[in-house]
């Protein structure tokens, strides 16, 4: 396939929704030999976790587009000369930056990304415990109202 | 004449909608009985007047009418019929308008299921749906009008509607999607009301429940089938994404499925009303929210619209305005709820607290994995992206334990249970389940795995624990055909709910973890071995359809030497707009899908092309299914209707009497 | 607590709708240009010895690529006012075509280096033709500027980064 210039796509792009980016339906098939399964794994590996530097958003596996193409391409020869993952890793930062992961690196701006989680859970501690406690302080102070607003919630249901 | 026909309808659904978004508020807040009698016929306007704008512009789409902008846009003259009237959705403008219309099929609903609800409360529920198709029905008029003409000159012939919609899931996916997204708008709409009302109780969530139930089911179905669809339509054999466009339904679903048993301990025990309201506001916010990130062009996606920051300031406005205006109704009256019954460290309130709390702390993380590289970008001005390696790897272990807590649920009780009476319960279960975790895929696959272990244990844990409680329940029944009948629907719901996780599970992980793949150059007569599957390449013809020309492969498959499937793949050039496609074969079965993606042609006669098998894949949307099937059966428990019965039959006494005393 | 917070996302979200996600940032900013040792169009060897030796532009084009005809007239102009160097990348393209698109549309490039299969596009971070790096005389690349070069992309981005080199070396 002819490359698509970086305006073409954005162009076709206009007209898309939900799915798919029309270079993205055309299935993308290449025919890469390795020595081992093992470096057939890793190719694959390496191009589902990064990303195409000119698609909508799409992985090197997935895309059609033209640096996506050789992205791959580099990718299986720099697998068959031996290089490992870190390596390639760090070819594609030097050329296309932080955007090339789909997996962020950790460091200090990201930090929030990937601990945020984690500070969630804490926090949903915190305010199920809250409720914990608020269910069961209310609970004595308001155990006279119950029968009243008991049958004002009958009432009110149809019971 | 007949768009601006469609165009008139819709103002006048606005001038309606406007009428029920305040007479009727207004009317509850004064009592006033006329007022609030409104709001029923006024509901019921809304759906007509939106119905007829709706179909006046499948009409224009039927009658290939390319004066009609979103017409030209969107279709194309050889387009086939069930593609045209589709293609109404396949734009950003066409598809507001199902959406809005989708929201008032759900207020005609709720006017016509309501009629065991005080007129006070229906009237405000249906005045804050109101609300919404204001703000829709104006989005549409200012930003977005479906009816827009061309001008000065049509164009002779549409652009076509893009080639990836011309599949069967687009006729399905998004109107699905929409309801589903659309029904927590309703969800929203009671806890809306009931804040005004100041009377947060068990009735309210006893309304909601059968609602907020659907809504779910419909939305589970609504996202299986664009998973689904994704899987046969983009060739690569992925079910899920993680596009920052399939994110939003996830959060919706989630924040759902925190609201669905939420409401269920506000039903029954009285306890987290303040809880389950914010949980509303919150499964609404995010159908909101998706609809902004679809509209707006915030994030790079391969799903999204033309990206219009005039559109993206408008949704921001009504998110800002509805969802704000909720939360600080909400902020106000929270305070005053109060629970009226305590519950112990170890009950069913607090399991299912706990689940409450890991599924908004998912729904949480994938929210801030979607809308981090917007902030990423705002602070250092470099790009950055988030994709499948960390939503994974937030999203499984979160799951992992929510499902250990899922299994030992539904055997507390409520109030108190004592730990050795649920130790004792489930200790055998949990060995039973780490036993088959570790036997069955060493039977199956020949081969030790841990992610294979974990997800065969954590299915048969949901399972087993599900049987175990069954047997409990059981026990003391004369028999097994009086014990069955003796369920309530909506017990039987939530097991089939949990079944359907379990199935779900076993699909996704053995999918994720066994699928075998290989790309190939194959020339005719030649085959390609994949695991105990050869795919024999028998060579290819040219085909010629509708609206496309292309090349059909065919190939057989071989198991054991002998044939048991045909497939062929096809690749597709679309006349209208001269778009590439590609068409792969899947033999689809319950243990396994075989499916052969078609490359190019190389020299020779050869073609490239990836085949692969993927165990289990179809548990994946089963399990949707169950869960689906479970939240409806929920839906329609017995509790709810009954208070309609014993209406009538009052009524009917009523008349009875009437009857004598005449006599 | 859940309003205040609503807020400040509904502000971020505003804010979000104004970023342009879809330029990447060069890597290459303020690194000097990677080695290369390969063939123009005409078919001559060249390599970072050749480049010139003053402030000058690198322009990735291909005769498939639309927007390029749309910035042809500007890179025209520069190099028939003299205003600055022009070295074209014939990135991922025909030779045979390549030369055509030239003959058809004229030659502002001092040279175009020969870059049939993107290696050194990869390189130099391109992902999409037309991007432009503003090199400076030491061969360290100060600029990238993605999709079309018009005249208003050079008085506004161009010339005033251009300025700043001028007195930076002085």
């Amino acid at each position: 396939m002819r490359r698509m210039s970086f305006n073409n796509l954005f162009l076709t792009s206009m007209s898309v929704f939900l799915l798919i980016t029309q270079p993205n339906i055309y299935a993308q098939v290449d025919t890469f030999e390795f020595d081992n399964d093992e470096q057939q794994g890793r190719f694959r590996q390496l191009s589902n976790e990064l990303r195409c530097p000119m698609c909508q958003n799409t992985n090197l596996s997935g895309s059609t587009g033209g640096v996506a193409e050789d992205l791959r391409r580099e990718i299986h020869r720099m697998i068959l000369e031996g290089m490992s993952n870190e390596e390639i890793e760090q070819f594609m930062f030097e050329r296309y930056g932080d955007f090339i992961f789909y997996r962020p690196r950790l460091r200090a701006e990201t930090i929030l990304l990937w601990f945020g989680p984690l500070l969630f859970l804490i926090i949903g501690g915190f305010i199920a415990y809250g409720i914990f406690r608020r269910a069961n302080s209310v609970d004595r102070v308001t155990v006279d109202l119950d029968e009243e607003q008991e049958a004002k919630l009958n009432e009110l249901v149809g019971k | 004449m007949i768009p601006e026909l469609g165009q008139f309808s819709l103002i006048l659904a606005l001038c309606l909608s406007i009428l029920l978004g305040t007479i009727p508020i207004v009317g509850a807040e004064k009592s006033n009985a006329l007022w609030m009698s409104l709001a029923r016929p006024l509901a019921a306007g809304v759906f007509v007047f939106l119905a007829v704008s709706l179909v006046l512009l499948a009409y224009a789409f039927v009658t290939d009418d390319f004066s009609v902008q979103i017409v030209a846009a969107q279709s194309n003259s050889l387009l086939p019929m069930r593609y045209k009237i589709t293609a109404l959705w396949g734009g950003h403008e066409g598809s507001f308008l199902l959406w809005t219309f989708m929201l008032a099929g759900w207020m005609l609903a709720v006017s016509i299921y309501s009629k065991s609800m005080p007129v006070q409360f229906v009237a405000r529920v249906l005045g804050v749906l109101g609300v919404l198709c204001v703000c829709y029905i104006l989005f549409m008029l200012a930003t977005s009008n479906p009816f827009d003409r061309v001008t000065p000159l049509p164009p002779v012939d549409g652009s076509d509607l893009n080639t990836a919609l011309q599949d069967f899931g687009f006729i399905v996916h998004p109107p699905t999607l929409y309801m589903g997204y659309v029904g927590f708008s309703v969800v929203f709409a009671f806890a809306i009301a009931a804040l005004l009302s100041g009377r947060l109780d068990s009735a309210w969530a006893r309304w909601s429940r059968p609602w907020a139930n659907v809504a779910w089911a419909i939305l589970t179905i609504g996202i299986a089938l664009g998973s689904w669809w994704a899987y046969y339509e983009l060739g690569w054999g992925g079910w899920w994404a993680w596009d920052p466009v399939e994110n939003p339904p996830l959060i919706t679903w989630l924040f759902g499925t925190a609201l669905i048993h939420s409401l269920a301990v506000t039903e029954k025990r009285g306890v987290f009303k303040s809880w389950t309201v914010l949980l509303a506001i919150l499964a609404f916010a995010g159908s909101l929210l998706g609809t902004f990130i679809t509209r707006s062009g915030l994030l790079t996606s391969v799903h999204a619209f033309a990206s219009d920051p005039t559109r993206g300031v408008f949704i921001l406005g009504i998110l800002l305005l509805t969802v704000g205006g909720a939360l600080l109704l909400y902020a106000v009256r929270a305070p005053l709820m109060k629970s009226n019954l305590g519950f112990s460290l170890v009950s069913r309130e607090i399991f299912l607290l706990i689940n409450n709390v890991l599924l908004v702390v998912s729904a949480a993380s994938i929210f801030l994995g979607t809308l981090f590289p917007m902030v990423y970008q705002a602070l250092t001005d470099d790009l950055i992206s988030i994709g499948p390696p960390y939503f994974n790897a937030i999203f499984v272990p979160l799951m992992i334990i929510l499902v250990v807590f899922l299994g030992i649920g539904p055997m507390s009780r409520w109030k108190k249970t004592s730990m050795e009476y649920l130790i004792r319960q489930v200790s055998r279960v949990f060995l039973a389940s780490l036993f088959l975790g570790l036997c069955l895929p060493l039977v199956i696959l020949l081969e030790f795995s841990l992610a294979a272990t974990i997800c065969v244990s954590l299915a048969s844990w949901i399972l087993l624990t599900i049987g175990k409680d069954l047997k409990n329940k059981l026990a003391n029944k004369p028999s097994l055909r009086s014990g069955l009948s003796s369920l309530s629907s909506s017990y039987v719901g939530m097991v089939l709910a949990h079944t359907g996780i379990s199935v779900m599970l076993i699909g996704a992980g053995l999918t994720t973890y066994f699928s075998l793949e290989r790309s190939i150059l194959l020339g005719p007569g030649e085959q390609v071995e994949l695991g105990s599957y050869a795919f024999i390449f028998n060579g290819h013809e040219e085909i010629r359809g509708p609206n496309y020309i292309g090349d059909r492969a065919n190939i057989s498959v071989l198991r054991n030497g002998s044939e048991i499937e045909a497939l062929y793949p096809e690749r597709r050039i679309y006349l209208a707009s001269g778009t590439p496609s590609t068409e792969m074969a899947i033999d689809a079965g319950l243990l396994r899908d075989l499916f052969v993606t078609l490359g190019e042609e190389k020299e020779g006669g050869s073609w490239s092309m990836t085949v692969y098998v993927k165990p289990f894949v179809r548990w994946i949307w089963l399990g949707a299914i169950f869960m689906a099937m479970g939240g409806t059966i929920a839906a329609i428990d017995k509790r709810y209707r009954l208070l309609r019965r014993r209406k009538i039959e009052k009524s009917k006494e009523r008349e009875v009497a009437a009857d004598l005393a005449a006599t | 607590m859940p309003a205040l917070f609503f807020i400040a996302l509904g502000g971020l979200l505003w804010r979000g709708l104004y970023l342009d996600t879809r330029t990447l940032p060069s890597m290459l900013i303020d690194k000097q240009m990677p080695k290369f040792s390969l063939e123009t169009i005409g078919g001559d060897i060249v390599t970072n010895e050749d480049l010139p030796e003053q402030i000058f532009l690198l322009n990735v084009w291909g005769s498939y690529c639309l927007p390029c005809l749309v910035e042809h007239p500007t890179f025209m102009r520069l190099s028939e006012e003299g205003e600055i160097p022009v070295v074209g990348i014939n990135y991922k393209d025909r030779n045979d075509l390549a030369k055509g698109w030239l003959e058809t549309n004229g030659n502002p490039f001092a040279y175009s280096i020969e870059d049939e299969n993107g290696r050194f596009g990869i390189d130099l971070g391109v992902y999409g033709a037309p991007e432009t790096y503003l090199v400076d005389s030491e061969g360290v690349i100060r600029y990238r500027h993605v999709s079309v070069l018009d005249e208003t992309v050079w008085l506004e981005e161009f010339l005033p980064a251009i300025e700043e080199l001028r007195l930076e070396s002085n």
